[in-house]
């Protein structure tokens, strides 16, 4: 035996010890793992000997070992019997080891048991201690219970030390055996008046701690909490205190006062000595700083002063505390927008997740739009696709909330929808497409411009779907296709959008979008034959069914199997109709019936509202009730008396009238804030009261009564722009301000209320009119440009010297580019056959005259377009060879700094106007511009269009698509944009000579027509200047106050006026051979000068 | 308090200390994970972040950062405070701290968290009391040890 002791003591002297290891570890940095493998063995080899001295010294190792992540469990026996050594040093290492690696499932805890206990009842405080301690760690159910008791002994241990522990470690006996609290209770009360001011915060920490799940019970406590409040002087206490007051608070009002008082105080001291808490000895600065604070907003304004910090850890407890303040007081923290809007440029991304948690609360009608284009600025710089995703889901979150309720423009929600979709790489694509759904199908009047947003996109699918495994922005395309499906009726082309739905693309989509498109693409194929069907000619019908019958079979050859069936079904259907088709039978109408009807979301609970007809009664039996005596009834009612009131028969006559009533009113009122619940309106809900029936089943309905028509890919900023505008309008309008004012004061509104609402916040009907129909987002179209004018004064002369043209038109750029965003301006307006140089000469006379703008129909003005720094300015000329040639000059200036190429011109051509392509070019290709652009460079393109009828105005939708190319990157971009061909544009300035006038007018051949201008200010020279170059007509004679004048159209027609100005009216007296021309060209020299 | 960990800037856990019984595989990933997020972190940014259900407090110290887990309703500047005290004691029993101590003598660096934190709750707020109590527990394991360090030479 004493040979054993011996040697294992010579052994020992070769034993690494832990710093051996750890630098052994630190010396084997390529083969960490070969190394730490024989460590272990040695180890193990430690741990069978007998010498605890060895034992511990290796457990040691192995804690460390088990820090490293290496697994010990295995030791876990090794650990007891070192914990159990009579040493106070291998004591301490075995604690030390099993509270690393002991947790409630490692089973040797078990024996543990008494060797604790005995540590527990330790003469030595440090044995206790350890034990304590180590417990704290891995105190399972068992042990806590087995343990109460001599843990609760120790609670009056003489020595503070262990008082202090045992009561801290209390909290965690109490969480593992709840039964042990009631008996240690008074005990753990007694302490918190400990002479020790250590057992005084340990025990005010666990008291705290447990008051916080359950406040209820300690309710009692709050005097004496109240006066350790006082009398402490130690933050680390009063901080804990101040928080039990928070919890108790709601339960006890007249805790308010003080707990907000102290609150503060909590709030500021660590802010005005954050590096010594302990020692801040600020009481005596208490009553003054309570002073200051007494009110929920002075509070906010201390905390604007933590937010304005320049120390990041103070601003984010700032913006963190505020949004705690936001939930009750709203009002008082929306004030500080600006800050908060501040903080969203924050470097530091917690920072930025706290403000945007902020905005959620503080979003109004009034800066919604506003506070979504700031997020939209930093969806586009976002680094990190996180941080990207995060604002794209509060965006979604600010604008979808209580029902939209924030949202007065629907269009401008699509268009933001719309560009959300241009995120690469968001895991959110579902979110935004369930929006769009959600939207189209609720917001009725939306329907057509979210179906030409939807067949835009569509369109362009390819450029969402690059990488379509890792993309979640495709799943867009599944509400595309959906709400193109289902709403087609308001397609404008709705063949092609039929077309883009089954390229062969599609193939590579998902399955359940291919799925949706090809459902959808069946929906639209009933529109598409109904339409054609109604033609004379037949063949186009059978056309389309043909590409069906030839596109279809990709489908159902789809490895997914709801594809495969959708598309099968289909396929045969269309087969069928072809047969039909070609023996000349009208189909349209069935096909669609297949379709007919509308698709309404129903709420889920809706089936509760459906009245149970007279005389049925759901609870009387149907058939006899299984033989079932009176008395076995009552048997177990009396058996269990105080079931009696639950038992179901009661019930229903008991709770009937007024239960019903307070729950209907329950419920009303958790529909009101849920915002997936779909509200029927006020009336019909009085309606069904009075008169229930089947039609009151809610359907949502949000009715925007405005005509809504937009082409094109939208860019949300205008609608900012406009809603600026429409406000300032509003602001004039008092009264409807002092109406909305009384309605906003209404509180909350229900989806249906806000209906309304909304619409009114779009006050003038006809604003949002000519906003959808002229304000085409990225169009160029001159009358897009009129939508501000009409608001306030025209800002661009009408100038024509190219030179000062430019001026000007940069003028308006710096104004918009304080958008942040660029933009791209569009200048149209007609020339002269003649050219460009007599036209300036005539517009210099008008220049001299500085006149305002004129109209729409003619001079150039500039309208918004999008992103792309980029400007395009454009003539559109009458060609006199050729009576049904119009040519567009566009001249294109590159206004960035990157390179732009590839640019591909493409108009979509209307029935009447064509652009013209080269031989052997499809009717939908575009045209390439024949130059690229570096920066700051400009070059002109023509491009020739064939018109056949000209006596009527027409609107011309195309793109642009260009690269832009970087240093680094190069970008595909587009540019949407109007032509607008007004009749105006179809005359040319012809010199007329009196007699041939004269002789012109004698024929006979004209239809004479007439228009008055009243309030007309301006000098009658100036009047016919701007006729002549708005309108290009040349004066033939002038006399006085009247003045004949003369212009032909490109086509031959004469167009007379006689002009006579009295009194500020001005009468314009014309005459031509085609009426409706004249009418037109009327209509527009009408609307010249109503801008004016 | 939920957890504390200490990491060196390489990403090298230097101390934890888990004041909830958790799995081994748990507390694996979540390490790994936090040690990620927080060494992501750039010097002037703030030192509170969200993380699953927790809020995280930590400060860096020369190569060394201090991380604290804490609960929803906790208060972030009195754990920063926590973790400012926690180095000042080890800097107090080291004499001018360095990880190089912490990492030979990673178990007295455990014992003293353990005076001064116990089951996630502030033990003592008192530096003095703290290492009183440290410094008589190792006078008592001196005393005892001096029979088996006689054995070894």
């Amino acid at each position: 035996m004493a040979l054993k002791i011996v040697k294992g003591s010579i052994d020992r002297m070769f034993d690494k010890n832990l710093q051996d290891l750890v630098r052994g570890i630190r010396n084997h940095k390529e083969d960490e793992a070969k190394y730490i493998s024989t460590c272990i063995d040695e180890i193990k080899q430690e741990l069978k000997q007998d010498n605890i001295a060895v034992k511990a010294n290796a457990v040691c190792k192995l804690t460390y070992l088990q820090m490293l992540g290496y697994d010990v469990s295995w030791a876990a026996f090794n650990i007891v019997e070192v914990m159990s050594s009579s040493k106070f040093t291998y004591k301490r290492i075995g604690y030390l080891a099993a509270s690393q690696c002991f947790h409630e499932s490692t089973d040797v805890i078990m024996l543990t048991t008494n060797q604790i206990r005995k540590d527990l009842s330790s003469p030595n405080q440090y044995d206790t201690g350890v034990a304590l301690t180590g417990l704290s760690c891995f105190v399972t159910p068992d042990l806590a219970r087995d343990l109460a008791n001599d843990i609760m002994t120790l609670m009056s241990h003489t020595k503070p030390y262990i008082r202090k522990k045992a009561v801290l470690i209390m909290y965690k006996v109490f969480l593992k055996y709840p039964e042990s609290l009631r008996p240690a209770f008074p005990r753990l009360k007694e302490k918190l008046e400990d002479p020790d001011p250590g057992v005084q915060s340990a025990a005010v920490n666990v008291i705290c701690e447990l008051a916080r799940r359950n406040p209820k019970n300690y309710l009692s406590l709050a005097p004496l909490f109240f006066k350790l409040m006082t009398s402490s002087t130690n933050n680390w206490v009063l901080i804990k205190i101040i928080k039990l007051f928070g919890a108790l608070t709601p339960l006890e009002p007249r805790l308010c006062h003080s707990t907000s008082q102290m609150s503060f105080l909590f709030f500021l001291s660590p802010w005005l000595s954050p590096s010594s808490l302990s020692t801040s000895n600020s009481t005596s600065a208490m009553s003054l700083l309570y002073e200051c604070v007494n009110t929920v907003i002075l509070c906010v304004q201390k905390l604007r002063i933590l937010i304005e910090d320049s120390d990041q850890n103070l601003k984010y407890l700032g913006l963190l505390a505020m949004s705690k303040i936001l939930k009750t007081h709203p009002k008082s923290v929306q004030s500080h927008k600006d800050l908060i809007l501040q903080c969203l440029d924050d470097k530091d991304e917690s920072i930025r997740l706290r403000a945007l948690d902020l905005l959620y609360g503080m979003v109004s009608k009034k800066n919604l739009m506003e506070i979504v284009k700031k997020l939209m600025l930093h969806v586009d710089k976002a680094e990190g696709t996180t941080y990207r995703d995060e604002l794209l889901t509060k965006i979604i979150d600010i604008c979808s909330q209580s029902n939209y309720q924030y949202i007065t423009n629907f269009e401008w929600y699509i268009s933001i929808l719309v560009e959300l979709t241009r995120l690469e790489g968001t895991r959110h694509g579902h979110l935004i497409a369930s929006q769009m759904l959600d939207v189209a199908i609720r917001v009725k009047a939306i329907r057509e411009f979210a179906v030409a947003q939807m067949a835009t996109l569509l369109d362009n699918a390819h450029l969402l779907t690059g990488n379509t495994q890792r993309n979640g922005i495709c799943e867009v395309l599944y509400a595309a296709a959906w709400i193109c499906g289902e709403f087609s009726e308001h397609l404008e082309n709705p063949m092609q959008t039929l077309e883009a739905m089954l390229r062969p693309k599609v193939a590579t989509l998902p399955g359940h979008i291919q799925a949706v498109y090809v459902q959808n693409a069946a929906k639209l194929f009933a529109t598409v034959l109904r339409s054609q069907e109604g033609n004379t000619d037949r063949t186009a019908a059978q056309e389309t069914s043909q590409l069906m019958i030839d596109r279809l079979p990709l489908f159902v050859q789809s490895a997914n199997l709801e594809v495969q069936e959708r598309a099968s079904c289909i396929l045969q259907l269309v087969k069928y109709i072809q047969k039909l088709q070609q023996k000349d039978v009208e189909v349209a109408e069935e096909v669609n019936a297949l379709f007919a009807g509308e698709l309404n979301p129903v709420a889920p609970k809706a089936q509760k509202k459906v009245p149970v007809p007279e005389g049925l009664d759901l609870d009387a039996w149907i058939n006899e009730p299984p033989s079932e005596s009176e008395s076995e009834d009552e048997k177990p009612r009396t058996m269990f008396t105080r079931e009696e009131t639950k038992h179901s028969r009661p019930r229903h006559t008991e709770v009937d009238e007024k239960e019903l009533a307070k729950r209907r009113e329950v419920r009303k009122q958790e529909q009101a804030s849920n915002p997936f619940y779909i509200k029927s309106s006020p009336s019909s809900q009085k309606v069904y009261q009075e008169a229930p029936g089947v039609d009151h089943i809610p359907v949502v309905q949000i009715d925007l009564s405005v005509p809504l028509k937009v082409p094109g890919l939208p860019m949300s900023d205008q609608y900012v722009k406009l809603e600026e505008e429409r406000r300032q309008k509003d602001r004039a309008d008092k009264k409807k301000k002092e109406k909305k004012k009384r309605k906003e004061k209404g509180g909350r509104r229900g989806k249906r209320d806000s209906g309304p609402e909304s619409e009114e916040d779009i006050t003038p009907a006809h604003m949002v009119d000519i906003v959808t129909e002229e304000m085409p987002p990225t169009a160029i179209c001159r009358s897009v440009s009129l939508v501000p004018p009409l608001n306030s004064p025209p800002c661009v002369p009408s100038t024509c010297q190219k030179s000062s043209k430019h001026k000007k038109k940069k003028q308006k750029k710096e104004k918009e580019e304080k958008d942040k965003k660029k933009k791209k301006k569009h200048h149209h307006h007609r020339h002269h056959s003649d050219g460009a140089g007599e036209e300036s000469v005539q517009n210099g006379t008008v220049e001299e005259e500085e006149e305002p703008l004129p109209t729409i129909s003619d001079a150039p003005t500039c309208s918004l377009a999008s992103p792309p720094p980029f400007r395009q300015v454009c003539d559109i000329q009458g060609n006199l060879q050729d009576g049904s040639q119009v040519v567009v000059s566009l001249i294109f200036e590159n206004k960035c700094d990157s390179f732009l190429k590839a640019m591909e011109f493409n108009v979509l051509d209307s029935l009447n106007s064509r652009l013209q392509r080269p031989d052997g070019a499809g009717p939908h290709d575009g045209l390439t511009v024949p130059f690229q652009l570096p920066p700051g460079v400009s070059n002109e393109a023509r491009f020739v269009f064939t018109v056949k009828s000209i006596v009527m105005p027409q609107k011309l939708k195309g793109t642009l698509a260009f690269i832009v190319k970087n240093e680094d990157s190069s970008t595909h971009e587009k540019l949407d944009f109007k032509l607008h061909f007004t009749c105006t544009s179809y005359l040319i300035t012809t010199p007329c000579y009196s007699d041939a006038f004269a002789k012109l007018l004698e024929s006979g051949d004209l239809k004479a027509s007439s228009v008055k201008l009243e309030g007309v200010v301006m000098p009658f020279p100036h009047l016919l200047a701007r006729i002549c170059f708005h309108h290009h007509f040349s004066v033939v004679e002038r006399i006085d106050s009247c003045a004949s004048m003369y212009s032909r159209s490109i086509q031959g027609h004469h167009v007379c006026l006689l002009v006579k100005t009295a009194d500020q009216t001005v009468s314009i007296d014309a005459k031509c051979d085609e009426p409706s021309l004249l009418s037109n060209v009327l209509d527009e020299i009408k609307l010249t000068f109503s801008q004016c | 308090m939920r957890f504390m960990l200490l990491f060196s800037r390489q990403g090298k856990l230097r101390l934890q200390k888990w004041y909830t019984a958790t799995a081994e595989r748990d507390k694996k990933k979540m390490v790994r994970e936090l040690m990620q997020v927080v060494l992501a972190r750039k010097p002037k940014m703030c030192s509170f972040l969200e993380w699953r259900d927790l809020k995280i407090v930590y400060k860096r110290y020369a190569s060394l950062y201090f991380c604290c887990a804490v609960e929803e309703q906790d208060n972030e500047l009195i754990t920063l405070e926590v973790i400012h005290r926690f180095v000042e004691l080890l800097d107090k029993y080291f004499g001018s701290v360095c990880e190089l101590d912490i990492i030979f003598n990673f178990e007295k660096a455990y014992f003293i968290l353990d005076e001064f934190l116990m089951g996630g709750e502030i033990q003592d707020t008192s530096k003095k009391s703290v290492l009183k109590a440290i410094e008589q527990a190792d006078l008592l394991q001196e005393v005892r040890k001096l029979p088996h360090n006689m054995l070894c030479f």
